[in-house]
Order: structure tokens, then sequence, then C-alpha cells
């Protein structure tokens, strides 16, 4: 099946065709999806800001991940539901959008900033996790995921823009 | 009529046109207002969480509330600031429109509780820890009104009239 093909099938799916034809579905998900993204992206800068060690710098590592990554995965569930709801609604014209596919490759860039995070310098975090000072890698992680996650936002924000 | 005619005259000062006509700064600066928002919505999650007696509980309430209230106000700052923008650009959009006053509204409620929360956990912990009720009300009541913020932000532009 080609990929057009598969865009019009979504399209053509009871749930995408009602959110296109409703007039109250389409914001109220909206809604929900941008109340998820920004706890998805706030919890995420709790972290983040730990690392490159501009906030919460009293505060284990560990700990702080263990308080805030409940809510980032909770909401980031949440935000791929709701969006893909969106996406639906317009299969085709959003798939061709490249605002939109650069936003799924950050989404794709961030999920590897955190393997490495995780697979890396996080091993050793027994070791550091206290410190108001983080290792290298660990403060490149958190710029780097800082940089990532405000670039989807904007992205996601001029999807709307080009598509309207 | 005062309203509309102040919205036609601030959409033809040169400010206004300048924020029109340049297509990448209306949405630049609704990313930072989202921006401003997600920082806003993680710090109350937590702090109003922790008032639930739900998460955070390894550190004590005037201490997260010492952590997050700064992130707030500050956060708060940008938001009026960059809504700010955004109305001068297209006022009829907001000042015209029943779902922004609504919006206004539920802001001024919270910070006025945001304001009491603050000024009640500088005295210590035990007023909130002693009073379970008073604190579950008070969480519930603020996640609610941020919940409504959010949503009517994004119903601004469905039900826009100009």
């Amino acid at each position: 099946m080609r990929l057009n093909d598969l865009l019009t099938a979504i399209e053509a799916t009871p749930i995408a065709t009602a959110v296109r034809e409703s007039t109250w579905l389409f914001p109220t998900i909206e809604s929900v999806h941008v109340l998820s993204i920004v706890l998805v992206v706030g919890t995420i800068m709790i972290v983040d800001l730990r690392l490159i060690n501009v906030a919460s710098r009293r505060r284990s590592v560990s700990g702080l991940m263990r308080e805030t990554l409940p809510w980032t995965w909770g909401a980031f569930v949440c935000a791929v539901i709701t969006g893909g709801l969106l996406f639906s609604s317009s299969a085709m014209k959003y798939a061709h959008n490249w605002q939109f596919e650069a936003k799924m490759v950050m989404l794709l860039l961030a999920g590897i900033n955190m393997a490495i995070f995780h697979l890396g310098s996080y091993r050793s975090v027994t070791l550091w996790d206290r410190d108001s000072m983080t290792p290298t890698p660990a403060r490149i992680a958190g710029g780097v995921s800082l940089a990532i996650w405000v670039t989807v936002v904007s992205l996601g924000r001029w999807i709307g823009f080009a598509t309207n | 009529m005062m309203i509309s005619a102040f919205c036609e005259w601030l959409s033809n000062t040169a400010v206004s046109m300048v924020i029109q006509n340049v297509y990448w700064i209306i949405p630049t600066v609704q990313t930072v207002h989202i921006l401003a928002i997600a920082t806003v919505m993680a710090s109350v999650v937590m702090l109003d969480f922790r008032l639930l007696g739900v998460a955070a509980r390894s550190q004590t309430l005037p201490e997260l509330a010492h952590r997050f209230l700064p992130w707030i106000w500050g956060a708060v700052v940008v938001l009026l600031v960059s809504g700010s923008i955004l109305i001068t650009a297209e006022p009829g959009r907001d000042l015209l429109n029943e779902v922004f006053y609504l919006k206004m509204s539920l802001l001024a409620c919270v910070l006025v509780l945001t304001f009491g929360f603050q000024l009640l956990v500088r005295r210590g912990g035990e007023f909130w820890e002693h009073r379970r009720m008073i604190a579950r009300v008070t969480a519930v009541v603020s996640l609610v009104l941020w919940v409504g913020i959010v949503f009517c932000g994004r119903w601004i532009a469905y039900v826009a009239h100009g």
C-alpha cells in the first residue's frame, strides 16, 4: 500500500471524519493536546535545568527524575493520542507539511538524546547525584534536550499557521 | 462600541502593523507564550499535588513553594508581556471575544489564590498541614482554574470575531 493510500484510508475512518466534521471536537482535542504538551515540556524542563545546573541544584538528580518522570510519560501518552486524532482528521495535509515532518524528526532526536543519557552518564548517577555541578555529558544532554523541546513547541505552533 | 473603536485604532498603529506584517513575529511570540505556560503548569502541578499530599513528599511545602513560586511569577510576567504583544497585533481577536474575558477572569482568580497561598506558606507549612480540607480545596481550585485558562487560550482562536 502506498503512503498516500494509507493517508486517505486514515482520513476515511469514522473517528477522523468525526473530528474533521464536528465544530467542537477539534478545538477540544487540541486543548487537551496543548495541556499535555505543556506538562511534557514543563516537567522535562525541571530535569534539564537541573542537568545544566540552573535550578534545583540542592536536589538529587535521581530523586528529581522520580518526581517528574511519571508526569512526563503520562502527559506524553495523552499528547500522542490527541495528536494522532488531530493528525487523522487531515492526514494527507499534515503528512505533506514540512513543519509536521520536522516535528516528528525532533521527537525522534529527543528520544535518541534521552537514550544516550540513560545508557551513558546516568548509569553512574550515584557518583554525582547530589553534586551541584553535573558531569559534562549530563550537561550536554540537558542543553540538547531543552533546545529540542523548544523547537518541538515552535514547530507545533507553525503547523497551525502553515496548514490553516 | 468604545472597545471596537479602540481595537480599530490600535490595529492601525505602527507597532501593530509591524507585528502583523512581519510573518514570523506572531508564531514566535506564541511559542514563547506556550513555553511560559509550560513553566507555570509544571510548577503548579508539582505544588498543587504536594498540597493534595500525593506528590513530592520528600520535601516540605515551604521548601517546594520556595523552589517553584519564583518560576510561576516569572513566567506570569512573560505571559503578560507576550500576551500583550499578541493583543496589539490583533486587538479584535481578543478584546471583542467573550472567551478572552473569561480567561482573564480565571487568571485574576488564580493569581489572587496563588498570592494568598504564598503569604500563608511564608508563615511555615503548619497552616496547610493542619488544615487538610482547606489545602485540598485550594489545590483543586488552582488546578481547575489553570486548566480552564489553557482551554480558554486555545478556544479564543475558534470564537474570534475580529
